[in-house]
């Protein structure tokens, strides 16, 4: 028996890669030893993304983009075991953006983004732009009021472009320019089924596509470079005789069996939620969506969910019509420069220091207010915005870009970093 | 850690004020009991013969609602519905948008998810919350909905019962309600708990399985 299956593995690996393959990405992977909490976050968008696709395929079987509303009840009460499936998916949608944005937030931590990790980074932002899109397409579906709301916030962006910023196209020109393209996203005059099974297409068919490439384009990436870690040493300049770097472990199995009680711990986390949460109270599933999509009816304030709250924050936060441009055209560059300026990161950090815990008191304060500067922006980004919260997401949008245009290039140059060591410390 | 915990809190913020902001109108707190099957079949009676001449439940069907409720196909066809529609049927009613439009102003909306659309103190506070008004077309506004449409249609019950009685009685009907918006609930809720032991007991080998592994990594 053993010898049967051993001929068949040679036989298939005489044609394709696979014993070398599973040697360079799982049991000759060399994994930095000392990964933290922190690097829980890549395996988890991973499991989560596995559960929205699975979700994602079995609703698809009993969605109805002709009657989005009525056939996600139809899931909910008539399809077994229906709800649990929807609930995994609306809920995972949730889960995507915390684990990200958490996985996000340790490549600031540890400067995972620095050279030679631009490219995992760039591969990273991709995806999340990709998983913003995905989750926008995904919110309009249930065509529940907030649905219809929510897009018509949305794709009435595409009419705030401001093209008239160019020498050859005037005021009027811009805003035909801006209805036409409006009426393209939409498929139609109005926000209407054609609108929604257009969104079904693009959610369930190509973003997916998408996002999948991606994955598989970044994890290729960090496997090319390695890992980075909570240090920020690079492990592979401090290799034994056989090659081996000597704070690499393999990461089968050392980091699938220590990633497997962390992803339970985490499912978890994900069942509570499912279980006994699964409206979040109003902020995974939002009460207005609920009632069908009306375009009569107007819910009383239009709120995104909650991981797009930074950014709906910094479009809403401009006031000022500058240089001519509209100020929802400003609020359209601000939200769209918060997500751009996440590209440059890597070029924007001049630290000669990599990890945060071997940078100075100014570093460790700025990325800490940073942080807590996001959270607020994202609250700040579901609640209606006036007096004392528009103020806030003024000084917090600012806050953002001078973050990134100041405090990562300049930041060094007034604090005295630690010394970093030769070798990783801990590891267990 | 201390960042972790932190960063933790802050991000509870949003839901502690999500949970209290919403309405200018403080509501009562209705008396939801899932599991109390008299309070759930008094308030489908009530809802039946009071409400459903306007208000739909399109995404109940009657023989969803009869096994959940703990109630016979037999006496539920007999007792709680007034059309010819069969078990496995939505429960509709015979009122026309248009109709509903011209007798209230607007038509009487679909309540299947009412409870989740407002909220269940919401159903309930607006139930008892109808007082005496004769600038309004049928004699009666409410405390919870001003100028609404729909006229008081529980008046007599409100004068022949006593305060404690009506109150009971409105509770039943927004407990029914509260099951209506989501007939899945205590099942969710149910499976939830052995889904956590399971994952629980599941956590155990998986742990010592790592520190086994781990032990010679140094």
């Amino acid at each position: 028996m053993m010898r049967m299956v051993n001929g068949l593995i040679d036989w298939v690996d005489a044609r394709l890669p696979v014993v070398n393959t599973y040697k360079k990405h799982m049991s000759e992977y060399y994994a930095p030893k000392n990964f933290n909490f922190w690097y829980y976050f890549g395996v988890l968008s991973m499991v989560v993304l596995i559960n929205q696709l699975l979700t994602g395929i079995w609703l698809t079987m009993f969605y109805s983009p002709s009657d989005g509303f009525g056939s996600v009840e139809y899931i909910m009460r008539d399809v077994q075991w229906g709800w649990l499936i929807r609930y995994m998916h609306a809920v995972g949608a949730s889960a995507f953006f915390a684990v990200v944005y958490l996985h996000m937030f340790r490549g600031l931590l540890y400067g995972s983004y620095k050279p030679p990790r631009e490219l995992v980074w760039i591969f990273g932002m991709l995806i999340y732009v990709a998983l913003m899109a995905e989750g926008f397409l995904g919110y309009v579906l249930p065509w529940g009021n907030m649905s219809y709301w929510g897009a018509q916030v949305i794709i009435s962006l595409a009419g705030a472009i401001p093209f008239d910023i160019l020498p050859f196209i005037d005021a009027k020109d811009a805003k035909e320019i801006g209805e036409a393209l409006t009426t393209w996203v939409r498929g139609d005059y109005l926000l209407s089924t054609a609108t929604v099974n257009k969104f079904f297409a693009l959610h369930v068919v190509a973003i997916p596509l998408v996002l999948v490439a991606l994955v598989f384009l970044h994890i290729l990436a960090l496997h090319e470079v390695g890992s980075n870690n909570p240090d920020g040493v690079e492990i592979k300049q401090n290799k034994d005789e056989n090659g081996i770097p000597r704070d690499g472990i393999p990461f089968h199995p050392y980091y699938t069996v220590k990633d497997l009680p962390g992803v339970i711990v985490f499912l978890m986390i994900f069942a509570v939620v499912i279980f006994f949460f699964p409206t979040g109270g109003g902020y995974l599933i939002e009460k207005p969506n609920f009632v069908a999509a009306n375009p009569l009816k107007t819910p009383d304030h239009i709120a995104p969910v909650w991981y797009y709250g930074p950014y709906y924050a910094m479009l809403r936060a401009t006031t000022i019509e500058w240089f001519g441009m509209s100020a929802k055209s400003w609020g359209l560059i601000a939200m769209g420069g918060g997500i751009v300026v996440l590209f440059l990161l890597p070029w924007l950090d001049r630290h000669p220091v990599k990890s945060i815990r071997y940078k100075g008191w100014l570093s460790k304060t700025l990325l800490l207010i940073f942080a807590l500067d996001f959270l607020m922006l994202g609250f700040l980004g579901t609640q209606p915005a006036s007096g004392l919260y528009k103020t806030l997401a003024q000084i917090g949008t600012v806050y953002y870009f001078l973050f990134f245009f100041l405090a990562l290039p300049l930041a060094h140059r007034f604090e005295k970093s630690k010394a970093v060591p030769e070798r990783v410390t801990g590891g267990h | 850690m201390k960042k972790l915990v932190v960063a933790l809190l802050f991000s509870c913020l949003p839901a502690l004020a999500g949970a209290a902001g919403g309405h200018d109108v403080e509501l009562e707190k209705a008396p939801v009991n899932l599991q109390d099957k008299v309070s759930l079949q008094n308030g489908a009676k009530l809802f039946v013969n009071y409400c459903m001449g306007c208000h739909s439940l399109e995404y109940l069907r009657y023989g969803r609602m009869a096994e959940d409720l703990g109630m016979s196909d037999e006496l539920t066809l007999k007792y709680l519905n007034f059309t010819t529609d069969k078990i496995g049927d939505q429960m509709q009613n015979g009122m026309t948008a248009a109709d509903g439009k011209a007798w209230f102003g607007n038509p009487p909306p679909d309540l299947s998810l009412a409870a989740r659309h407002r909220s269940s103190d919401w159903i309930y506070s607006y139930l008892i919350g109808f007082y005496e008004d004769e600038s309004r077309p049928y004699g009666y506004n409410n405390h919870v909905f001003p100028s609404v449409g729909m006229p008081h249609v529980m008046a007599k019950m409100e004068q022949d019962l006593s305060e404690e009685e009506f109150e009971s009685n409105m509770g039943d009907i927004t407990n029914f309600l509260t099951y209506a918006a989501e007939p899945i609930a205590p099942t969710r809720e149910r499976i939830g708990v052995y889904v956590l032991v399971f994952l629980a007991i599941l956590l155990i080998p998986a742990y010592l399985l790592k520190k086994e592994y781990w032990k010679d990594v140094h």
